[in-house]
Order: structure tokens, then C-alpha cells, then sequence
């Protein structure tokens, strides 16, 4: 394996697996030895501007992005095959649906890059960690939408299945996955590559408000009550056993 | 234990109890992560200070301490309780002082002390051959040298230095100085003793035992009124703050009380809830506007004006028309009305002269002891002329007459105040009054035209004098007919009707101040009304605003009079409280011998500023203001056409004012000539100034032989907020880049001063040493030599004091001092160490010789009954009475250390005391030494310790008999010689009470009624100035022994101050024609009241506090005039005259009155200012653009009241008469770039 040594090898065959764990044990070493930095470090009461135009447009594109990367790399292809959907179609679908939501995503980056620089209060508030991130993942909205020219050379999905097949080979340990993807496009690298780093770099910026943000909006979908009384015991209570004479009624 | 694990509870039971219905829902998350927010504000200890600030607050505040740093400050609120129905002290404490543990960590911070970088240099390069003073000397001698530092002054290349090697500087300098040139070539500055005690005690003390000069600061910062010591012999005293809650109406007059007092403004609010009605006068719409039932926004400097018109009214209707009793009994007994004045002929006319005296009848009504000092009244009693007790005659050389009883000698008297009816007068005469309302220029005139000159009808009585029959007249009819009031007698400019616009009346008024008259005689018939029902309780809370223009005394004598008239002040609930700067020193006569080490050696150095200032940093060589201009035409005959600074001159000859330097020679060196003559040192002086072989150094102040030479500022920013001319301090006394834009008078082609010697070329860098000691890079800082980083607030052991409140409190090191920082105490004490190992060889044992003007309070302030210079040939020269005293002082140089951490033997010889009465205090002596220690080796062995800070403050509080029961008592009982009267149940009870710093440090204390102050501590009235004059007879310590409201010395007569009248602003003249740009079109008066946005008016560079507002200099305008240049809100704009420029923001206002401008004072140069268009140098300060002005009748001294006292009279920084050309920034140059590195302060970096 290491006499033919390869880039190729490096990059998708075991940094996947340096960036998964970077990201899984960096994010718990931040957790535990700084929760308080663990947040979106909103700059709105600093400047309105551009803000919300910027934001919403950034946070509904990348949110759309990252689903359909997440559902459309991981879903197993059998899935597909079990459900009928045809491969041709859901490369329609990904380029359809992605491609809209990223040039949304671009344009709110863009605004959001410009504000973050120009602005002179938000750039002297900004970390270097701040303004690589957000240059990284316009880079990747960007060189992702360049892609769709090559996707557009061959829509009946054959490359995509390449792709989750790599993906899907990767989180099942099948060391040889990197050998899938060895002869695509090198747009296609690229942008893997750069979101391997965007992986790696998240436990360290302020990506990490992603995970913060998926469970505060899932657990307050399911929140039982709407007013949270904490307590000091270390039991529950056992339930009075007549509701109806709590004093409270 | 880790936050990922807690949160994975998925196996956890969920069973978790509900309420309401369910809505509601109790959890178990983990909570450890509310500790962090605990741990925030959790502490290891909590220590009370306070912050010796010039705020005057005194507030108590806990200092929490966690992990050896001071993390913040809140209000304590433990002070010892009011009596029922008045509200109490606390809370006391502001967002500002909140701000201010900011200060320990922040960058600011002096960390090291530092030394300029190329005086290090060569320093390090003399010592490497030479011992400290002689490298001083060397590195002195070369003017190369000594020009390589002082050029880069403010310039930046401070390098780190050892303290050893600090002090060892700053002490070689002192030796060489006082051996080469004399000791009173070292100069100190430091203000306002009480805030920080023991911290001013520590540089005094070092200075006073050397023999430098200690310099006012009260005069300086024009915030002392000279109108009060005129009026009542008293430098200032005035209400405490709850005392504004008995009153039954407050004038808030120029003082903006929530913005400026805020601790106290709570006794206002609580005034405002009890129903006391208030007036709020200001020209801008301020914060205290708000609070008054009535705003009168009177133009900027013309207060005077609004205050004759309303004694016209409260004359008229409640002193006239109506005779109120109260007022009239007040008056009869409290005030000069009933004493007669001589009219005096001029050019065939009348006009009021001296006060007539004893002296002046023939028998001197039966006084031997002083008849030209004891003023004459007519007695209703015997239908005779009488001479009242209580005036200043009866005070000095003779026990038990000086009281205002009703009594002349023995006899019961009922003095006549006016001579009006018919049967009483002999005659009605014309007596000629000044009018000066004329004068006025630009925005200040109107079109109103009176004549300079008013003669009005007096009643007169004739009698015989030793000069034959004259014609006198009472003061009270005088002043009536001052105030343009008819009283039936006819002949002009006076009026009965309120609508005339004739000098005096309300309609008049309303023409100068834009007040309508109606609201005048308004608010002026409250104010009497209140008065009259109450007994005098109305009260005027007046601020600096008013103080800080030129003819100051007029707004302020305007003032007193209505008090006065009105019977309000000695009365709780009423009078004059003027709050500005004198922070009261409690336990002054405790301190005294400490600060100024008087257990060592009498008399110290002391110095009035103004005048040193105006002298050596050359302002008087651009004087713009002319005598005459301000001079009366009513004038006595006189040579009254000379500079100022030739006044100065005079009365320092004269004996009137200090002087510093002293004597062209060293005064060391004149001793030793003096032995060697085999001559007393006083007739030695004397004899050689006659002869010219002396001169005095006030007539040369530029030859270098004149020169200070070394400068210590502590506790103080003077380059960055005080210095009035900062440019010319800049251009002469330190000699660096400056942005003087006027030509001097040699190159104007003006008429030169007639006595100051005249040098073609103005010197430049006169000190050669500038010592600054700070906690904080200020721009004084920036600009000195070395820089002595001090313990903070929070860092050491001091006391503070307020006559806001009536208690002594602590400042405690709650830490140590951070960084290498040590507290004033300390860090003299090592200088002196240093000082006391180096001079041997070159100092030792040797005689100096004090000139001591003629002062206040002693038995010499009658010396001068008449103006007579020796210089002129007009009298002899008599040290100590036609002149200063030279009294010869014996020092030890071996043993400053040792006699700075002693307590002196001359307080067991001569004992202590205060304002002219003194005791024996060995008992305190002893205790002392019991309680301190004594010291067991040294020179002063076996003498009390005081080594620390602490040991200070325990000689203060021992001493003070505000502070030691004891000695309270035996204050009252030398009081009681003098008067005749009773007073020790003041202090009855009070034998035991002994208060010692660790009982401030657990709970302020209240302080003991003493004698030192006019009123007094007790469980039934307030704290407020004159209660012991009016409840106790003790006389004002004036001429009159009363409220003088009449000034007969011979220079306020020639400068038309005789009387109050309104006196426009002057014109000085600093925006010409070279100076001003074509198309700079706003020119507007230059203002600088107190700022907001910083803690008083010192510390603007806090960042919390720079961010609540711009962030750096601002500049308030109105909205029509910033629309006139231009200028939009947050403008860079520049601000000049010929005296410089300065760069700030503008903040546009409909709060400012057109015409003005305010820019808050102290803002410092250091934070977010540009570069100055005109002057190509860095912005400037509020003081770029100010230069003071002196004035003739702050120089008087001989002459009871009007004799000198330090920080008590003197000539005063006046700067609101100022104009300046505001105009809009073109290019904002920060000079940050490349080109505006010279190759000097690079090197100097480096």
C-alpha cells in the first residue's frame, strides 16, 4: 500500500478519518474546556447591515447544502434502488434543488464576507478564525456550484453514485474507497478536500453553533413543559398521588 | 466533572415531576455551570476606601479583593446616621467613581519608574567617573547635553530605571539646585490635601524641609473666590450637603449639581419631594435645569447683572418700601451697613473712600490699641460716633473686645444703618459711582448708553476729623444708591420703578442677561419672601461657572449680597455654598505641622501659582490686557498705568503676595554673607534690597539666575488639565515643540512692563528637571523627565475629607501597590533617603532665608493701613511690615531623611494652632509617642515616629482638634481669650473622644466642632459656613469684623470694586488677524465647564467612561452656529486663537446657548486626538487655547482680610473672558505616518 504512495491515498483515503476524528475529539475537548466560547458570536448588535438580508439568504442555502450532501452521500444506494428512484433523477434533483440553494447560499456568504471586512467595527471584532472560515466555505460554495458544469457532462448520475459510494465506503472502513474517486474531476477534489479541512476546522471556530443549534431546535421541539423549574433534588418527586389537592389548583 | 458526560443522560429516568397542568416542568440538568457565574462574584476580602479624587465626594466605598487583585468597587453604605426628619448621608458613590478599579490593571498604568531616554544616557555616562551631584553639575553645565532631553519633552523615549537610580536623579538634582541656585529653586505642585492627605503631606513635607516651594492650587484652578475672603476673612466655607434639605428655597446658580455633585444630589431630589422651591440659573439647558421650578438661562458672563437686579428688588421691597426686622437686625449686626465711610474729593467731585476710623477723630474715641484699624459707626444709644467691636483693631494686641456683641467697649450701642430721614443727615450730596456696563464688546453689548460715571444723591453727616470736616455716609446708603434705588432724596440714575433702564433695575437686567424682567423680580421676591418667613433660609449652591471669569468677584459679591441682605448665611438651611475644588482639609491644623513641617522648621515656602505660573512660563510677555482698560474712572490719583505682571511685582515688594524664586541670590549664599557682615539677617536684607546689592527675583524672571529649576507634580495633571496657557508652559518652561501662534510684546512693538526686566529673546526649557508621580501615563507625564509610578487609590493608607459631608474617611491598601509601584509616603521617603546620603560634602548644616509675605490671621495683617512702596521712596523698608519677612531658618541637609520620619521638637516649643489662635499640645506629643514609637537612633532620636502612612495619619488625627476632643477644647478655650465669650460648650463632653485611623477604617467617623471652621458638628443643626459668627458673635476675621460688603482698600477703590457692579468680559484680544484664516467666520466664547464622562476633572482616559460618550475630545455647539460653519455632529473641528489650537469632535446641541461653546476641561491629548492644522502639532488640550490673565485686587495683602494666605487669597487663573475661532477640519491627520518622525524623537525612542 505504501510502496505506490499516492496523494490520492492521503486525501481520501486517510484524511477522512484524521478530519472525523479532529472534528469528534476537538469538539469534545471545546465542550468540556470551554463551554462558554461554544456560540454563534453574533456581531447584529454591533451592525444590522447586511445582516439579515446576508444571513437568511447564507443560513437557508447551507442548511438546504448540507442536508441534501448529508441525505444524498449517506442514503444507501439499495435505498434508492428499493424505493425507485432512478440515479438519472436524483442527480436532477441534487442539481436542481442544490443549485439554487447554493447560489443562495453565495450570495448571502458574499454579502456576509463583505460586511465581515469592510465594516470597520465588525472587522476589528473578528477573530483570524472568523474571516478564514467564512473565506473557506464561500470558496467551497463556490468551486461546489463550479462542479454542476461537470455534473451537467453526465446526468445520468454515474459519478454521484461514485461519490456515495465513497462516502458510504469510508464510514464502513473499506480502506480501498479512495480508489473510487482517484479519476474524477479534479473540481471534484478540490471540493472534498476543502470540506475535509471545513470538517477539521470546526471544532475551532464558530461552526461548532451547527450542533448547538440542531439540538436547542430539536429539543425544544419536543420540550414537555414551556416553563423549566430547575431543582436541587436529586430524585424526582413521586407524583402526588391526587393531582387535583396540589395547592396550586 | 465533564460537561459531554452530564448531558449524556439518555438512560436516566425521565420521570420528571410536572406542574400546572403540565406547562410547567422541573428539570436535573447539571448546574454546575451557573458556579462560573457565582465564582464571578465571589471575593477573598472586602476593604473600605474611597478615591482621592478632587470631586470633593468622599464617598465610602467597599473594594472587593479575589486572588490578591482588586476586582471592583461598590457603594458602602454604613455612615453613621442622620437625626429624625432629615434624610441620610448614604447612598453616596457615582457611576464614575465605579469606574475607577479600571484604572489598577489597565494599560494606563505606570508600571516602572521611567526616565527619559537620552537624559538616562548621559546620566549613566557621568556616574560612570562622577558622584550623583556632580554629575548633575556637569551634565548642567553643558548646554548641548541639557538641551538633548529637554528638546524631546513629550515626545515619547521613557526607558525603564531602578528606583535607586530614579531617586538618586531627582535627589542630586534637589542638592544641586538648592546649592547652586537656592532651595526655593525647587518647585512642587500638587492640589487639594484633603482627598488624599498624607499623599500631599509626603511631597510637602520633603519640600518644606529642604526648603522648596510648595505651590497653591485652589487660586490656581480659579476656583477659589476671592470674593469670599474679601467678604468674610475666610477662604471658603460653606454648607454641607444635607443642609440643602432644610432649605426653603435653592438657587442653583451656574452649578449643575446632578451632573457634577452626584453623590449629593439625592439631598436635592429629597429637597425637591419636602417642597422647597428652586431657581436653576445657567445659560445652558443642564441637567439641573430640570430639577427647577423656574430656569433663567442668563447669557454666559453676565451673572452679575441678573444679581444687582435682584438685590434691586429685594432692597426695594423687603429693606425700603417695607422694613422686614429680621433683615434689618441681621444687617445691623452681621454686615458693614452700619459702618461709615469717608467721601472723598476727586476733580471736584465725591466718591466713596476708606471706612472712617478711630483714628480719624480727634481723641480716637478713647483707642490706643490699633484706632486705625477699628471702623466708626453712629450709635443710636449714646447719638455718638462709636468704634463697634469686633473689627480687626480689637482682635490683634489686646483680649476680650473681638465679638459682635452690640457693644463698643463696654457701653451697649444700637448702630444707625441709614442716615436717610431728614433729622439724621446734613447733608444730601452726589457721590460718584462707576458704571462699567459700557465696556462691553461684541456679543455682550447692547444698545443700551450709559455713562462710565453715575453720581448719585447720598445722605451725608458732617464732622470734624483731625483733617478738618468731612463728609461720611453709611455703607448701607451707599450700597442703596449702588443698586440705582430712589429713596426719595432726588438726582439721577436712580428709580423706583422696576421697568426704567437705569443700572440696577430688572428691566436693565434683561437687556444684558436676556432674562425678562418679570421672572427676575419674580424669583428675587421668592428668594426674600422664603428668607423673611424662615429666618434666612434660602440658599444659593453656586458652581465654579461663575468664578471663572475675569471679574469673578462681581458675580460673586452679587450673590453674597443677596444673602446677606436676606440675613440667609450663619443660618442653617441657607447661605452660600459654593462647591468647588477646596475639598475641605477637616483636620487642617492637625496636618499642617506635617505636611509643611513645622515640628522642623517655620515658616515654609509657599507660593500663590497664578502669579508663579504667569511669570515663568512667560504668559505676561503676551499680555493683551491693559491696566487701564480695567482700571475705574473714578480711579484716586495714582500711578496706576503699568502691566501686570508690574503689579505683581509691587505687591510682592510690598510684602502683599509670595515669591518664588525669592531673592536673585541664593539664599544659602546670603546667610553666610549675612554672618560674615556680622549683621541680623532681616536688617542684613533689608539694607541690601535698599541698596540694590539684593534683588528680588520677581523683577527678573527670565534671567536663568531666577529660573525654577526643578519641578515635582504628584497628585496632579497640570500639563494635561489645569495649565491655563498649556502652549506657553509648553514653549518656555519646558522648552518643547508648542503651538503659540501671538508674537510677544517685544515683536508686537507694545508697551513693555515698566518693572519686570525686558529679555529680547524669551528663554525656553527653564526646568531642568520635571518629576511627575502618577498611577497613570497622563499627559503631564508624557512631557517630564522622570515619572514615579504611585500606588493607587485602592493601594494605600491616607485620609480623605469633603465639606460635602461632615465626616473623615479612609483610603485603605486593600492590595498592595501593583507593579513596582509605592505609595507618595514611601516614594518621598526614598527620595529624601536618597537626598540625605548624597549631599554630604555639598550641603550641610546651613541658614536659609525665608521671605514670608504679610499674613492673614496673624498679628501682622495690619501692617498696611496705607499703600506705600519702599522702592519708591514712599516709606522705609521694614521687613515683615513694608515688606516680606526674611526670617532666618536653619536646616539640616544630613538629616532630612531623619526629620521626615520624626515628629519635630518645635511643636512642644511653640505649640499648634490655626487662624490666629494657638495651644499647647505636649499631651499629643506624648501620646504620640506612645502610640507611634519613638526613634531610637538618627538625629532625631527619641523623637515620634512616623514612618508610615499610617503613623502620619495618626499625627494628623492627634493633632486636629476635629479629630481629638482634647484638643478641641483647648482650641475653643484660646478662642475664648480672644472674644470674651464662652464658647467651650461647642466641644463640652468631647475631652475623651479620640478618633485613630483604625475607627475610620471600620466606620467613617464624624469630626469634632472646632474653631477652625465657622460651623459646628451637633445633634441639632447642620453643618453650614457662618453659624458661629451669627449664633456664637465671633467676628468675621475682616476689617469690619463683619460681612464686609463695602472694600475701601485703596487698589479695589482704583479698580472700581469698592462696590459690586456688573463688569462685562474682558477683551483679550487673541483672535487677530494673523491669526485668523480667511473664511473662518465662527468665533465663539470658549467655555470648559465639568465634564460628564470622566471621573471629575482628572481622569478622562478611563475606557468605560470614554465609551459611554465619543471615545476622545469633544466640543459642545449650538445648532445655529454649527450650521453657520458647516459643522455637523461628530465633526472633527478645530478650535484656536493665538494662544493655539486644539482638535476635538463636535457635539451639536440645542442644550448649548449660541454664541458658546463647552468644551468639558481636563480631556486629555493622549487619547484619539489629531494633528492641529494650524499648528502642524498634535491637538492640544481645553488650555491650548487659554492663557491667564492677572488681576490688580487679587494681589492686595497687608491689609486684614486682604492679606495673604496660601490658597486663601492670592491673584486667581481666570479663562471664561476667552474667544476662539472654531472651523471644520479639512484633513484629519492622525501624524502617525513616516514624515512626522523627526530624527530627535526617533533617537530618543530608541
Amino acid at each position: 500500500m505504501f510502496s505506490n504512495f499516492d496523494l490520492n491515498f492521503i486525501i481520501f483515503g486517510i484524511m477522512p478519518y484524521v478530519a472525523l476524528t479532529v472534528f469528534l475529539v476537538g469538539s469534545i475537548a471545546r465542550y468540556e474546556r470551554d463551554p462558554f466560547t461554544w456560540k454563534s458570536s453574533s456581531s447584529q448588535l454591533l451592525r444590522r447591515k447586511q445582516l439579515i438580508w446576508g444571513s437568511i439568504l447564507f443560513h437557508v442555502g447551507i442548511l438546504t447544502v448540507f442536508f441534501g450532501h448529508l441525505i444524498g452521500l449517506f442514503t444507501p444506494i439499495w435505498v434508492l434502488d428499493a424505493l425507485g428512484v432512478p440515479h438519472a433523477l436524483k442527480q436532477w434533483m441534487a442539481v436542481l434543488i442544490g443549485g439554487p440553494a447554493g447560489i443562495a447560499a453565495l450570495v448571502g456568504g458574499t454579502m456576509l464576507l463583505h460586511r465581515r471586512l469592510g465594516d470597520p467595527r465588525i472587522r476589528a471584532t473578528s477573530s483570524n478564525a472568523d474571516i478564514i472560515i467564512l473565506v473557506l466555505i464561500w470558496l467551497q460554495l463556490a468551486i461546489g456550484l463550479l462542479t454542476i458544469t461537470q455534473t451537467m457532462q453526465h446526468m445520468d448520475g454515474h459519478e454521484m453514485v461514485r461519490f456515495m459510494t465513497w462516502s458510504q465506503s469510508v464510514v464502513t472502513w473499506n480502506l480501498n474507497a479512495w480508489l473510487l474517486v482517484v479519476d474524477v474531476h479534479w473540481l471534484y477534489k478540490v471540493h472534498i478536500f476543502l470540506g475535509l479541512i471545513i470538517t477539521m476546522l470546526f471544532p475551532f471556530t464558530r461552526l461548532v453553533h451547527m450542533l448547538s443549534g440542531f439540538t436547542a431546535v430539536a429539543r425544544y421541539l419536543t420540550r414537555p413543559g414551556y416553563q423549566i423549574v430547575r431543582t436541587r433534588r436529586r430524585k424526582p418527586q413521586p407524583k402526588p398521588e391526587n393531582a387535583k389537592a396540589t395547592p396550586a389548583e | 466533572m465533564s460537561h459531554l458526560l452530564d448531558r449524556l443522560n439518555f438512560l436516566q429516568s425521565k420521570d420528571t415531576e410536572q406542574f400546572a397542568n403540565g406547562h410547567g416542568q422541573v428539570t436535573r440538568e447539571n448546574r454546575d455551570w451557573e458556579d462560573t457565574y457565582r465564582n464571578r462574584w465571589r471575593h477573598d476580602k472586602v476593604v473600605r476606601s474611597t478615591h482621592g479624587v478632587n470631586c470633593t465626594g468622599s464617598c465610602s466605598w467597599k473594594i472587593y479583593v479575589k486572588s490578591g487583585i482588586v476586582t471592583w468597587e461598590t457603594q458602602q453604605t454604613d455612615y453613621p446616621r442622620t437625626r429624625a426628619d432629615l434624610p441620610n448621608h448614604e447612598p453616596r458613590g457615582c457611576a464614575r467613581g465605579a469606574s475607577y478599579s479600571w484604572y489598577l490593571y489597565s494599560a494606563n498604568r505606570v508600571k516602572n519608574p521611567l526616565v527619559r531616554g537620552r537624559l538616562m544616557k548621559v546620566w549613566r555616562k557621568m556616574r560612570e567617573t562622577l558622584d550623583p551631584i556632580a554629575a548633575w553639575a556637569k551634565l548642567q553645565a553643558d548646554p548641548i547635553l541639557r538641551a538633548s532631553y529637554v528638546e524631546t519633552r513629550g515626545k515619547g523615549g521613557f526607558v525603564r530605571a531602578t528606583w535607586d537610580e530614579a531617586t538618586e536623579i531627582t535627589a542630586a538634582a534637589n542638592a544641586y539646585t538648592a546649592k547652586t541656585y537656592g532651595p526655593d529653586r525647587v518647585f512642587g505642585f500638587s492640589p487639594i490635601p484633603a482627598m488624599s492627605m498624607v499623599s500631599y503631606a509626603a511631597g510637602s513635607r520633603y519640600l518644606s524641609l529642604m526648603g522648596g516651594v510648595c505651590m497653591s492650587f485652589y487660586d490656581w484652578y480659579c476656583d477659589l473666590p476671592p470674593a469670599s475672603p474679601q467678604t468674610w476673612g475666610e477662604q471658603t466655607d460653606v454648607p454641607e450637603s444635607a443642609d440643602w434639605y432644610n432649605s426653603g428655597y435653592l438657587l442653583l446658580w451656574g452649578s449643575n449639581v446632578p451632573q457634577t455633585r452626584t453623590p449629593d444630589a439625592h439631598f436635592y431630589t429629597e429637597a425637591r419631594y419636602k417642597g422647597t422651591k428652586s431657581a436653576v440659573i445657567c445659560p445652558d439647558y443642564s441637567e439641573a435645569a430640570k430639577f427647577g421650578d423656574v430656569w433663567l438661562n442668563a447669557k454666559q458672563g453676565t451673572d452679575a447683572a441678573l444679581a444687582m437686579a435682584f438685590g434691586h428688588v429685594i432692597l426695594r421691597e423687603f429693606h425700603l418700601d417695607r422694613q422686614t426686622p429680621y433683615f434689618e437686625d441681621y444687617t445691623r449686626k452681621y454686615s458693614d451697613f452700619p459702618m461709615l465711610v469717608k467721601l472723598d474729593e476727586k476733580d471736584g467731585k465725591l466718591v466713596p473712600g476708606r471706612f472712617l476710623r478711630a483714628d480719624d477723630l480727634d481723641g480716637k474715641l478713647g483707642e490706643d490699641n490699633n484706632p486705625e484699624w477699628k471702623t466708626v459707626a453712629y450709635d443710636e444709644t449714646s447719638q455718638g460716633l462709636v468704634a463697634p467691636n469686633g473689627s480687626v483693631g480689637y482682635r490683634w494686641g489686646e483680649d476680650g473686645e473681638w465679638n459682635l456683641e452690640e457693644k463698643a467697649k463696654a457701653a451697649d450701642t444700637r448702630l444707625k444703618m441709614s442716615l436717610v430721614l431728614e433729622e439724621d443727615h446734613d447733608d444730601v450730596v452726589g457721590v460718584d459711582f462707576p458704571y462699567f456696563g459700557g465696556e462691553a464688546y461684541g456679543q455682550f453689548k447692547t444698545d443700551a448708553t450709559h455713562p462710565d460715571i453715575l453720581t448719585r444723591n447720598i445722605p451725608v453727616k458732617k464732622i470734624q476729623t483731625a483733617e478738618g470736616e468731612i463728609a461720611v455716609a453709611t455703607v448701607f446708603d451707599l450700597f442703596c444708591a449702588n443698586y440705582g434705588l430712589d429713596r426719595g432724596l432726588g438726582g439721577d440714575w436712580v428709580t423706583s420703578d422696576y421697568a426704567n433702564d437705569m443700572p440696577g433695575t430688572p428691566a436693565w437686567a434683561e437687556k444684558i442677561t436676556g432674562v425678562p424682567a418679570d421672572k427676575i423680580a419674580h424669583v428675587a421676591r421668592e428668594f426674600a419672601d422664603n428668607a423673611e418667613k424662615t429666618n434666612g433660609k434660602s440658599m444659593i449652591i453656586i458652581g465654579a461657572a461663575m468664578n471663572h471669569w475675569f471679574h469673578m468677584d462681581m458675580n460673586y459679591r452679587g450673590v453674597i449680597n443677596m444673602l446677606v441682605m436676606c440675613g440667609c448665611v450663619g443660618q442653617s438651611g441657607g447661605g452660600w455654598a459654593h462647591y468647588v475644588g477646596q475639598e475641605k482639609l477637616r483636620p487642617q491644623t492637625g496636618w499642617q505641622p506635617l505636611a509643611f513641617a513645622l515640628d522642623w522648621n517655620r515658616p515654609p515656602r509657599h507660593m500663590n501659582s497664578t502669579s508663579a505660573w504667569y511669570a515663568h512660563t512667560d504668559q505676561w510677555r503676551y499680555e493683551t490686557l491693559k491696566a487701564d482698560e480695567i482700571l475705574s474712572p473714578t480711579a484716586p490719583e495714582g500711578d496706576w498705568d503699568a502691566s501686570l505682571i508690574d503689579y505683581n511685582i509691587r505687591a510682592e515688594r510690598m510684602g502683599w503676595l509670595p515669591s518664588a524664586p525669592q531673592l536673585k541670590t541664593n539664599p544659602l549664599e546670603v546667610a553666610k554673607a549675612a554672618k560674615e557682615a556680622g549683621k541680623e539677617i532681616p536688617a542684613y536684607v533689608a539694607e541690601n534690597l535698599k541698596s540694590g546689592a539684593l534683588e528680588m527675583s520677581c523683577e527678573d524672571p527670565d534671567n536663568p539666575a531666577n529660573w525654577p529649576r526643578n519641578l515635582f507634580v504628584w497628585r496632579s495633571n497640570l500639563l494635561g488639565s489645569s495649565g491655563k496657557g498649556h502652549e506657553y508652559f509648553l514653549k518656555h518652561l519646558l522648552g518643547t515643540d508648542n503651538g503659540v501662534m501671538g508674537k510677544d510684546l517685544g515683536e508686537e512693538g507694545g508697551q513693555l512692563p515698566k518693572e519686570a526686566k525686558w529679555h529680547k529673546d524669551a528663554p525656553r526649557g527653564k526646568l531642568d528637571l520635571l518629576v511627575t508621580i502618577d498611577f497613570r501615563m497622563s499627559t503631564t507625564c508624557v512631557y517630564s523627565d522622570i515619572v514615579l509610578p504611585t500606588a493607587s487609590w485602592y493601594e494605600k493608607d491616607d485620609m480623605n475629607t469633603s465639606d460635602m459631608h461632615p465626616f473623615i474617611h479612609p483610603l485603605q491598601a486593600a492590595v498592595d501597590p501593583a507593579y513596582e509601584s509605592k505609595s507618595d509616603w514611601e516614594i518621598f521617603k526614598s527620595i529624601a533617603k536618597k537626598f540625605q546620603e548624597i549631599t554630604p560634602g555639598y550641603l550641610d548644616k546651613e541658614v536659609d532665608i525665608v521671605a514670608l509675605p504679610i499674613l492673614h490671621d496673624t498679628p501682622a495683617e495690619i501692617a498696611q493701613d496705607q499703600v506705600k512702596d519702599w522702592k519708591k521712596g514712599e516709606c522705609d523698608l521694614i521687613p515683615g511690615k513694608t515688606a516680606p519677612a526674611f526670617v532666618a531658618v536653619e536646616r539640616d541637609y544630613t538629616a532630612i531623611y531623619d526629620r521626615f520620619t520624626a515628629l519635630g521638637p518645635l511643636l512642644d516649643k511653640l505649640g499648634n494652632g490655626g487662624k490666629g489662635i494657638s495651644w499647647n499640645t505636649q499631651e499629643e506629643i506624648d501620646n504620640l509617642s506612645a502610640l507611634n514609637g519613638v526613634q531610637l537612633d538618627g538625629s532625631a532620636a527619641g523623637r515620634p515616629k512616623i514612618v508610615t502612612a499610617i503613623d502620619a495619619c495618626e499625627v494628623i488625627l492627634m493633632l486636629a482638634p476635629e479629630t481629638n476632643g482634647n484638643v478641641a477644647v483647648k482650641a475653643w478655650e484660646a478662642l475664648e481669650k480672644a472674644t470674651g465669650r464662652e464658647h467651650a460648650h461647642l466641644a463640652e463632653g468631647e475631652h475623651g473622644n479620640k478618633i485613630r485611623f483604625r475607627d475610620i477604617a471600620a466606620q467613617p467617623r464624624k469630626i469634632i466642632s472646632s474653631p477652625t471652621w465657622s460651623g459646628i458638628e451637633s445633634e441639632k443643626v447642620s453643618y453650614n459656613a457662618g453659624y458661629t459668627n451669627v449664633h456664637e458673635l465671633i467676628p468675621w476675621r475682616t476689617l469690619t469684623g463683619r460681612q464686609q460688603l463695602y472694600q475701601d482698600h485703596l487698589w479695589m477703590r482704583a479698580f472700581g470694586e469698592g462696590f459690586m457692579s456688573y463688569r462685562p468680559p474682558v477683551d483679550l484680544k487673541t483672535i487677530t488677524k494673523d491669526v485668523q484664516d480667511e473664511g473662518d467666520n465662527l468665533v465663539l466664547n470658549f467655555i470648559t465647564p465639568h465634564q460628564k464622562w470622566g471621573i471629575h476633572s482628572t481622569y478622562t482616559d478611563n475606557l468605560l467612561m470614554l465609551t459611554l460618550n465619543r471615545g476622545g475630545p469633544v466640543v459642545w455647539i449650538s445648532e445655529v452656529d454649527a450650521k453657520s460653519a458647516g459643522i455637523v455632529d461628530n465633526d472633527w473641528i478645530e478650535v484656536y486663537n493665538t494662544n493655539g489650537a486644539l482638535t476635538a469632535r463636535a457635539v451639536v446641541s440645542q442644550r448649548i446657548k449660541e454664541g458658546t461653546t463647552f468644551m468639558y476641561h481636563a480631556q486629555e491629548k493622549i487619547v484619539n486626538t489629531p494633528g492641529s492644522e494650524k499648528t502642524g502639532n498634535r491637538g492640544g488640550i481645553h488650555n491650548s487655547v487659554t492663557r491667564t490673565v492677572l488681576k490688580p485686587t487679587h494681589m492686595i495683602g497687608g491689609y486684614a482680610q486682604q492679606s495673604y494666605g496660601f490658597n486663601y487669597y492670592g491673584t486667581v487663573g481666570s479663562n471664561r473672558d476667552e474667544f476662539v475661532v472654531v472651523r471644520k477640519m479639512k484633513n484629519v491627520d492622525w501624524l502617525d505616518h513616516e514624515k512626522s518622525w523627526d530624527a530627535p524623537a526617533q533617537e530618543a525612542a530608541e
